[in-house]
C-alpha cells in the first residue's frame, strides 16, 4: 500500500512543480526589442504607481515635522531623524498611556498565531470533506457559506456578541479566535477545496482501495501534498488577522487589544497638530509582520493560488 | 482497516459520518452564525429596537424611512459606482499585469512583490497614506502646482462629485496585486502547447488571449470574482480612514449606514433594515449562481 | 463540537482569571483623547490613585462615535469595564432600563449630590425612574464662538463683537486669504454649529419649542427660516475648511488660519495648552455674542454593574472622587469646562471661562440636544447637517427636512 501511494505522490509532485513560475524553456529574446521596451515600460510604470505610497510613508516617517509643513511629501528628508518611529513605537499617546505602540505588539501575536492556526485546521478539513467525501447536503452549506463571504462584518457584530455572551467567551481570547475562525472560513474552504479537487483522484482511489479512512488519507496523502495551500492559507490569514481591527476591539477587552487598535489611537489622537510623520511611522510599524511575510513567502504564494484557484 | 479494504469500499454510513463530523464546525458556523445571524437581522428589522433588541413589532416602518433616508440613497449609488469600477478595473489591471508578467520577463519575483505588498497592509493604512498623497495642501495637488502650473486641481477626496474615484484608487492600490497573482497563477495553468497551436495556426496573441486562453481560465475568474465582489460589499474601512463618509456624506457606503444606525444613533430597527437590504441583494445576485457553481456538480 | 466549545469555555476560564490581580484596579473607557482632553482626564485618574484604588485607562480614539459601540457591546456582550463616560443625556437610558447599570442613589443621598449639583437638570439627566444612575463631572456648553485675534489683524478689520459683524469681516478675511471659519468635517460639527446658531437667532423659547416639544410647525416656520439663512452664511464661510477633527479646525484658529469657529466650550483646553490667552490671542463670544445662553450638557460616568465586590466599592469611590471639589476645579480647568457643583472656587479661571459661569450663575441656561433628543434623532440631524455644509442645497430644501426630522423625533 504505502508503495502505491508514494509513487502517486511523486507524480503529483511532478504535476505540482509543472506550475512553478519561471522561464519554462523558450529562448529568450534580445533584450532590447520593441517587444520588451513595451512589457518592461508598462511593467515599470505600474510598479511606481504602487511604490508610490510607501515610498511617501518611508520618506515622511524620516522627516521632521518643520520639514513636512514646508517641503512637499515626495521630496527626500533633509535631515533623517528617527525620533518619529521611536515615538510611534514606545512614547505616543492616547489617552493616559503614552507607550505607542509596543503594547499592542505581543497583543497581535498572542491572536495571530492561534487564530491562523485554528482556523486554517478548521477550513482544510472543511475543504478536504467537500472535495472528497461529499455527503448529502453538503453543497448546500458550502453555498451558504461562499454567501456568507459577502456580508458585511458589521452586520454580524450583533448576532455574534449574543452567541459569544451565551457561550461566556465574550471578552476572551477564545471569543475572538472562533470570531477570526469564522470570518475566514469562506475564503479558506475555498480554496481548500479547490485545492484538493484539483489532486489526482486516482491517488485517493488507490488509497481507499488500501483501506484507508478519512483521517488517515488527510493525514498521510493530503497534508503532505499540500504545503503551497497551506501557505497561501497562511498568509492571507496572518495578513487579515493582523490588520483586523474592528472584531479586536469590539470582543476583547483593553488587556488584548491588538496593535491596529493603537495604531487607530494614534492616527486619530489629535494632540494639538496632526503629526503625519508619526502616523506614517507607526502605519510602517503595524504593517511591518504582513509585510515581511509576504517579502519572504510571496513565490509560494503565487504557486499555492496556483493550485488552489485554478481548478475547480 | 484491512477488513474494510477486504469489503471494497467503506460502508457508506462509516464514510459519511467522519465527513460529517469534522464538518461541524462549517456546518455550525454555516447555520449558527451565517444563516441564524441573518435570519435574526432581519427578525429584528421589523421592530422598533433601539439600543438593546425588543420584541415591538412596527411592520415595514424601518424600510419605509430607509427608503426615504437620502443618506442611504447615496450609499446605494455610491456602491454601484464603486463596484462596477472596482469591478471591472481589478478584473482588466490585474489581467494585464498577469498577462505581461507572463512574457517570461526578468525580475518576475522583484515585479510580483511590488505589486503584491499593498495587499498586506489594511484597509485603515492605505486610507491614510493615500489621504495624504491625495490632500491637497501636501500631496499630488500642491506639488504639480509647484511645478509652475498653479491652476491645476486634483482634490478627490475634497470634491464631493468626485470622492468616490478618490476611494477607488486607493482600492485598486491595495487589492489589484492580488488579482494579477490569481491571474497569473490561471495563466501559469494554461499548458503551453495551446500557445504553440495558437501560433502555428498564426492567431494574434491578443486574439489568443481573448478567445482561448480567458475562457480556459474559468475557475480562476470565478474565485477572483468571488474575492473581488465580497470586499466590494464589505467596503468600509477604507471609506472611515479615509474621508469618514464625507464630504458631507458623499463617500458613505451602506456597510457604514448600517453601522452608524446600530451603533452611533442607537437604532438597532434601522441598522437590521439596512442590513436586510444589503443581504436580500446579495442573496438575489449570488445565491442562485453559487448553487450553481458550487452544488450539484461531480467532483473534478 | 459541543463538548470542543464546553473545553474551550473552561479553557477560557482559566486561562482568565477575573482580571486583574489588584482587585481594586478599575477600568474606565472614555473618548477623551485631544491634548486638552487627555491632560483633564490625567487630573481624574490622579485623583482617584490618591485614593489607593487604580485607574486603568480606556481611551478609545476618534470621538464618541467610534468609542461609544465599544462602549456598549462591552457592556451587553457582559464584560463590563468598571466605569464609562458617556454624554450627558439620553446614551445611556436603555443599558439602564435592562439593568445593566448600577444605580447609584445610596452614595447620591450620602453625600447629598441633590443639594450640590447645579443646575439641577444635571442630575435629572441621570435620573430614571427615581435613582440616580449617574455622576455628572462637568458643563460643557455649545455656544462659543472663538475667534483668532491675530487673523483679524491681519485682514485689517476689528475683532467682531457678535454673529453680524462676523459675517460681515468675513470678505476681508477671504481677502487675505484666511478662511473665515473652520468646520471640521465630522458630521456633529455641522449639527452642533446649527443648534448654537438657532440660540443665538431664534433664540430660547424657539429652540425649546423646536427640540424640547419637537414642535414641527415651529420647526418649518420663520424664525427658524432665519437660522437657515444664517447657516447658509457660515456654509459659504467655511469653504475650505478642509480637516476633519474638531481640533483640527480649532488649530486653524489657534494658527491664525482661520478667523473663528463656532464650537463648545471644550476648545478652550486647546488654545489654553497652545499658551494662548483669553482677550489677548483669541476672543469668545458666548452665545455668539447675540444670546446669552449657554446649553449644559456635558459629560458623565455611567457605573456597570459588577459582581466582583472589591470593584463595587471601588466604583462608589470613584463616584464620590469625581464630584469632589478638588478634582471638579483640577478637572475642568484643564477641560475648560465648568464645574457641576456651584460651591468650589474657580479664582484660576480665565476670562472665558468666568463669562460662562456668570451665565450660569444668572440662569440662562438651556439643555443640550444630547439630553432632548434621543441618539437617533441626533445622528439624523448630524447627517442633514453634514450633507447640508458640504453640498449646494437651499436653505429652503434643508428646512423641510429639518421639520421632517423634528416631526419624527423622538
Amino acid at each position: 500500500m504505502a508503495d502505491t501511494v508514494t509513487l502517486k505522490g511523486q507524480a503529483a509532485h511532478a504535476a505540482a512543480s509543472r506550475l512553478t513560475p519561471g522561464p519554462q524553456g523558450k529562448k529568450p529574446r534580445p533584450m532590447f526589442s520593441p517587444r520588451n521596451i513595451m512589457v518592461y515600460g508598462a511593467l515599470i510604470f505600474a510598479a511606481a504607481y504602487y511604490l508610490l505610497p510607501l515610498y511617501v510613508m518611508v520618506v515622511t516617517s524620516l522627516k521632521g515635522m518643520p520639514e513636512i509643513r514646508l517641503g512637499n511629501i515626495f521630496s527626500p528628508p533633509l535631515e533623517i531623524t528617527f525620533e518619529p518611529w521611536v515615538k510611534a513605537w514606545s512614547s505616543a499617546c492616547t489617552g493616559l498611556n503614552c507607550d505607542g505602540l509596543s503594547r499592542g505588539f505581543w497583543n497581535s501575536v498572542r491572536i495571530t498565531i492561534p487564530s491562523t492556526i485554528v482556523s486554517i485546521a478548521i477550513a482544510s478539513v472543511n475543504g478536504y470533506a467537500l472535495a472528497n467525501w461529499r455527503f448529502k447536503g453538503a453543497d448546500l452549506f458550502f453555498t451558504i457559506l461562499i454567501v456568507g463571504a459577502f456580508i458585511p462584518y458589521q452586520v454580524m457584530i450583533y448576532p455574534i456578541v449574543i452567541v459569544l455572551r451565551e457561550m461566556g467567551l465574550y471578552g476572551s481570547l477564545t471569543g475572538l479566535i472562533i470570531v477570526h475562525t469564522i470570518f475566514g472560513m469562506p475564503i479558506l474552504t475555498l480554496l481548500f477545496r479547490n485545492y484538493f479537487t484539483s489532486l489526482p483522484e486516482e491517488l485517493f482511489k488507490a488509497a481507499r482501495v488500501d483501506g484507508a479512512g478519512f483521517w488517515t488519507i488527510y493525514f498521510k496523502i493530503m497534508l503532505p501534498m499540500s504545503l503551497p495551500i497551506f501557505v497561501v492559507a497562511m498568509i492571507l490569514q496572518v495578513t487579515g488577522i493582523w490588520n483586523d481591527f474592528l472584531f479586536g476591539v469590539v470582543f476583547t477587552r483593553p488587556e488584548y487589544y491588538p496593535m491596529t487598535v493603537q495604531l487607530n489611537n494614534i492616527v486619530n489622537s489629535v494632540q494639538g497638530v496632526k503629526e503625519y510623520n508619526v502616523n506614517m511611522a507607526a502605519t510602517i510599524l503595524t504593517g511591518a509582520v504582513p509585510l515581511i511575510v509576504y517579502f519572504v513567502s510571496g513565490r509560494l504564494f503565487v504557486r499555492g493560488i496556483a493550485a488552489g484557484a485554478v481548478k475547480g | 482497516m484491512t477488513g474494510q479494504a477486504n469489503a471494497g469500499r467503506p460502508n457508506q454510513l462509516l464514510r459519511n459520518l467522519h465527513s460529517k463530523i469534522a464538518s461541524i464546525p462549517m456546518i455550525l458556523t454555516a447555520v449558527v452564525i451565517f444563516l441564524g445571524g441573518t435570519l435574526w437581522t432581519v427578525f429584528y428589522s421589523f421592530t422598533n429596537s433601539k439600543l438593546l433588541p425588543r420584541l415591538s413589532f412596527v411592520g415595514l416602518d424601518q424600510y419605509e424611512r430607509l427608503w426615504a433616508a437620502p443618506r442611504w440613497l447615496i450609499s446605494i449609488q455610491n456602491l454601484a459606482i464603486y463596484g462596477v469600477f472596482s469591478l471591472i478595473f481589478s478584473l482588466v489591471i490585474g489581467f494585464l499585469l498577469a498577462a505581461l508578467m507572463d512574457q517570461k520577463i526578468r525580475f518576475e519575483n522583484a515585479f510580483r512583490t511590488i505589486f503584491l505588498y499593498p495587499f498586506a497592509l489594511s484597509f485603515i493604512v492605505t486610507g491614510l497614506v493615500w489621504q495624504w498623497i491625495l490632500n491637497p495642501e501636501f500631496g499630488v495637488q500642491s506639488v504639480v502646482r509647484s511645478l509652475g502650473w498653479s491652476s491645476f486641481t486634483f482634490d478627490p477626496l475634497y470634491n464631493s462629485n468626485i470622492v468616490i474615484y478618490g476611494i477607488l484608487i486607493a482600492a485598486l492600490w491595495q487589492g489589484t496585486g492580488l488579482v494579477m497573482c490569481l491571474m497569473l497563477a490561471g495563466l501559469r495553468g494554461i499548458d503551453e502547447d495551446i500557445w504553440k497551436a495558437a501560433r502555428v495556426d498564426g492567431i494574434p496573441m491578443w486574439k489568443t488571449y481573448v478567445l482561448i486562453i480567458i475562457p480556459m481560465m474559468r475557475a480562476v475568474f470565478i474565485t477572483t470574482l468571488v474575492i473581488i465582489a465580497s470586499g466590494i460589499v464589505r467596503v468600509y474601512d477604507l471609506v472611515v480612514a479615509q474621508t469618514s463618509g464625507g464630504p458631507g456624506i458623499s463617500s458613505e457606503v451602506p456597510a457604514k449606514y448600517v453601522y452608524d444606525y446600530m451603533f452611533q444613533a442607537q437604532n438597532l430597527g434601522q441598522g437590521f433594515a439596512a442590513s436586510t437590504m444589503m443581504l436580500i441583494t446579495v442573496a438575489i445576485i449570488i445565491v442562485p449562481w453559487a448553487y450553481l457553481e458550487f452544488g450539484g456538480r461531480k467532483r473534478g | 463540537m459541543k463538548l470542543r466549545l464546553l473545553a474551550a469555555a473552561l479553557a477560557a476560564t482559566v486561562v482568565l482569571p477575573f482580571g486583574i490581580a489588584n482587585a481594586a484596579d478599575l477600568e474606565v473607557t472614555h473618548w477623551w483623547t485631544s491634548g486638552g482632553e487627555a491632560a483633564a482626564v490625567a487630573e481624574l485618574a490622579k485623583a482617584f490613585d490618591a485614593t489607593g484604588n487604580k485607574w486603568v485607562d480606556g481611551a478609545i480614539a476618534g470621538s464618541g462615535g467610534t468609542a461609544r459601540p465599544i462602549m456598549v457591546s462591552r457592556i451587553t456582550g457582559g464584560d463590563p469595564m468598571g466605569a464609562t463616560q458617556f454624554n450627558h443625556g439620553r446614551q445611556a437610558e436603555e443599558l439602564v432600563q435592562s439593568g445593566l447599570m448600577r444605580d447609584l442613589t445610596d452614595i447620591a443621598t450620602k453625600e447629598s449630590w441633590k443639594d450640590i449639583v447645579k443646575p439641577s437638570s444635571l442630575l435629572d439627566s441621570c435620573t430614571i425612574d427615581g435613582k440616580i444612575y449617574c455622576a455628572p463631572v462637568n458643563i460643557h456648553s455649545w455656544q462659543w464662538l472663538w475667534l483668532s485675534n491675530a487673523a483679524f489683524k491681519t485682514a485689517g478689520v476689528d475683532v467682531p463683537k457678535n454673529w453680524d459683524e462676523f459675517v460681515a469681516a468675513a470678505p476681508a478675511l477671504e481677502k487675505a486669504g484666511i478662511v473665515p471659519l473652520a468646520v471640521g468635517g465630522q458630521p456633529w460639527q455641522s449639527a452642533g454649529a446649527f443648534d448654537v446658531l438657532m440660540v443665538a437667532i431664534a433664540g430660547k423659547d424657539v429652540f425649546n419649542k423646536v427640540f424640547g416639544d419637537k414642535d414641527e410647525e415651529a420647526a418649518a416656520g420663520p424664525e427658524i427660516a432665519k437660522v437657515f439663512k444664517a447657516a447658509d452664511d457660515a456654509r459659504k464661510m467655511s469653504k475650505g475648511s478642509n480637516v476633519q477633527d474638531w481640533n483640527q479646525a480649532t488649530n486653524l484658529v489657534i494658527t491664525g488660519k482661520a478667523g473663528g469657529q463656532i464650537m463648545g466650550d471644550w476648545a478652550q483646553g486647546e488654545f489654553q495648552l497652545a499658551g494662548q490667552k483669553a482677550g489677548t490671542d483669541y476672543t469668545c463670544l458666548p452665545g455668539l455674542g447675540v444670546n446669552e445662553i449657554i446649553s449644559t450638557g456635558g459629560d458623565a460616568f455611567y457605573f456597570p454593574l459588577l459582581k466582583d465586590e472589591e470593584k463595587s466599592k471601588a466604583q462608589e469611590v470613584l463616584a464620590s472622587t469625581l464630584l469632589n471639589p478638588a478634582t471638579q476645579v483640577a478637572f475642568n480647568l484643564k477641560k475648560g469646562s465648568l464645574p457641576v457643583r456651584g460651591d468650589v472656587d474657580l479664582a484660576a479661571a480665565n476670562d472665558c471661562m468666568k463669562k460662562g459661569l456668570e451665565i450660569l450663575a444668572k440662569g440662562n441656561v438651556i439643555q443640550g440636544t444630547d439630553q432632548l433628543l434621543s441618539a437617533d434623532s441626533q445622528k439624523q440631524k448630524e447627517d442633514l447637517f453634514s450633507e447640508f455644509f458640504a453640498s449646494s442645497m437651499t436653505p429652503e430644501d434643508a428646512q423641510k427636512r429639518f421639520a421632517e426630522i423634528i416631526a419624527s423625533a423622538d
